[in-house]
């Protein structure tokens, strides 16, 4: 603390040095920030514009996606009917596309936010 | 009207499919399901991962009692014993008899058995349906060792089912390698180093001889070499047999299976058969064929169901594949995909096979590609014709496998990419990707 007083009382040079030095920092995090929001709006509007969709031919109907569905939606019966899973309220989570162990499920662009 | 008398024997794959074809053209029939397991339609492919712990046993079941509701359809639970064809009846346990005018034998199949002494002890275990996985369960609460014995993917179902619950297990091979009429050398070993890293022993060139006891329960197993392995649970999963009794004992014409056209309608009037029982012509070769696989059962009694209720429409034989765990691999099987060896393991199909996977008819070339890359183990193996792809074996990323079954299934002419694919150290997933998005977009117009 008291070096640092000394610092700024005494020599300006050296303060300026620190807040520029200091801003840069800061306009790295700002880039990390844009970069990380930026990914995370991809993320997400890739999940707002996709549904999980299934491939009935590879289903066992074992259920594994519809227990791990945290808002408890039937995803495998909608798996048997070979129906998108774009009715309800999805999240878009993607825990029934993970853990199915043979690959049914997947994201698919539903089209339904673009320009015409 | 008279009411048309739909009878179901079986609740698989096969048998619900059956049933919602026929509600789908027949709203007002009379649909009886006679079925033997008293837990009724679940899935049995899921039966693997209630052993692993992976889902809970409720939710196994698919339907609900409303879905059968809405499908109308009356459970009999009980076991068909003989089919009078001449007065379209069928016998059951209890001794009643069930009028027909469609009858569907959807009646799966089951584990073929070793006659070897003490195998009925207490202890001895198979993986057919729930009963036998609730079995298994119990056994594992306070058993510490397991011997299993057999191959394909059921016995490692069990293998991992029990490790996964604590048991120590030690698999025992007749041979030198796993599964050796499905997958080659490498892809055994593979699938063999991960069991070991789980914990499994693995005998090779072991065969159980007998089943030792004490008191009606198992206390070890003795195998040809003389040598006593002591364990608390002995697991035989050498294949399965369709359950052709009812249709032999009717006379019926049987050979590995039930015999059935291309209507799914077996030698006799108004019989249909379907799913695993169900031996039927594969276009690509000529020959009939068993599969014990999920998609092809539903897709054969879905066939049936509007056989029978009046639709004339033919099966035909898609090309079987299924995608699995081996040691906890994804792995994927499609076509002809010949392993080489006899598999001196298994005495019949197994569960979540297909005979057709182990004809070579009209391979000529294999192309091969085993990469290190964010995935620690990563296997295709292309199985070439002269013109299309006959077979893919692929483990690991399964990011190519939804555009190779596309590639099979649809038979496309690979000649421009065929002299790539067998160069040496060619970026096989470049060539295929690329080439599919070239074949898809010239299919799409």
């Amino acid at each position: 603390m008291g070096e640092r007083r000394v610092g700024y009382i005494g020599k300006i040079g050296e303060y300026e040095k620190r807040v520029f030095s200091v801003i840069l920092q800061y306009s790295d995090v700002m880039v990390n920030i844009k970069v990380l929001t930026q990914q995370e709006k991809s993320r997400r509007k890739a999940l707002v514009e996709g549904y999980v969709v299934p491939d009935t031919t590879r289903c066992v109907q074992c259920g594994i996606c519809s227990f791990n569905c945290p808002i408890n939606i039937d995803v495998r019966r909608h798996a048997w009917l070979g129906e998108p899973v774009k009715d309800s309220h999805c999240l878009t989570c993607g825990q029934c596309v993970l853990r199915c162990p043979r690959g049914v499920l997947s994201f698919e662009k539903t089209h339904l936010f673009k320009p015409r | 009207v008279i009411l048309r008398r739909y009878v179901i024997v079986g609740s698989g794959a096969a048998g619900i499919a059956a049933i919602e074809a026929i509600r789908s053209q027949d709203s007002r029939g009379e649909i009886s399901l006679v079925a033997e397991d008293q837990h009724g339609y679940y899935s049995r492919p899921g039966l693997a991962y209630l052993l692993s712990k992976e889902i809970p046993e409720s939710q196994l079941f698919p339907f609900s009692k409303q879905d059968f509701k809405y499908l109308q359809v009356q459970w009999v639970n009980a076991q068909a014993v003989n089919i009078l064809p001449d007065t379209h009846q069928l016998g059951l346990n209890d001794g009643r008899l069930l009028q027909y005018d469609r009858l569907l034998i959807a009646t799966g199949s089951k584990a073929a058995r070793v006659a070897i002494p003490g195998i009925e002890l207490e202890g001895s275990v198979k993986l057919d349906d729930l009963n036998d996985v609730q079995g298994i369960i119990k056994l594992a609460r306070h058993g510490k060792k397991a011997v299993v014995v057999g191959g394909g993917i059921t016995a490692l179902e069990i293998v991992e089912g029990l490790c996964s619950r604590g048991v120590k297990v030690h698999y025992f091979l007749r041979e030198d390698r796993y599964w050796s009429a499905v997958l080659d050398e490498s892809e055994s070993h593979v699938v063999e180093e991960r069991l070991r890293e789980e914990g499994v022993e693995i005998h090779y060139h072991t065969e159980m001889v007998e089943v030792l006891g004490n008191r009606g329960r198992v206390v070890g197993v003795r195998t040809k070499k003389n040598e006593v392995i002591p364990c608390d649970i002995v697991a035989v999963a050498i294949g399965v047999r369709p359950r052709i009794e009812l249709a032999v004992s009717t006379g019926l014409k049987t050979d590995r299976g039930i015999l059935v056209d291309e209507h799914m309608l077996t030698s006799s009037e108004d019989i249909f058969a379907a799913g695993d029982v169900g031996q039927v012509l594969n276009p690509h070769t000529g020959k009939t064929v068993l599969d014990t696989l999920w998609s092809p059962a539903r897709y054969q009694g879905q066939y049936a169901g509007l056989n029978m209720s009046g639709q004339i429409i033919e099966f035909s034989k898609q090309i079987p594949y299924n995608v699995t765990r081996l040691a906890g691999l994804t792995t994927t099987i499609i076509g002809s995909v010949g392993g080489g060896g006899r598999d001196p393991d298994m005495v019949g199909i197994a569960r979540g096979d297909s005979e057709s996977w182990r004809d070579a008819t009209g391979v000529v070339d294999r192309s091969l590609i085993a990469t290190q890359s964010e995935f620690d183990v990563n296997r295709l193996r292309l199985m070439m014709g002269e013109k299309k792809l006959m077979g893919a074996f692929l483990m690991g990323d399964q990011t190519l496998s939804k555009l190779i079954q596309q590639l099979i299934i649809h038979e496309a002419d690979i000649t421009p990419i065929r002299e790539q694919l067998l160069k040496p150290d060619r970026p096989l997933p470049d060539i295929i990707t690329n080439f599919y998005n070239q074949w898809q977009a010239q299919n799409a117009g």
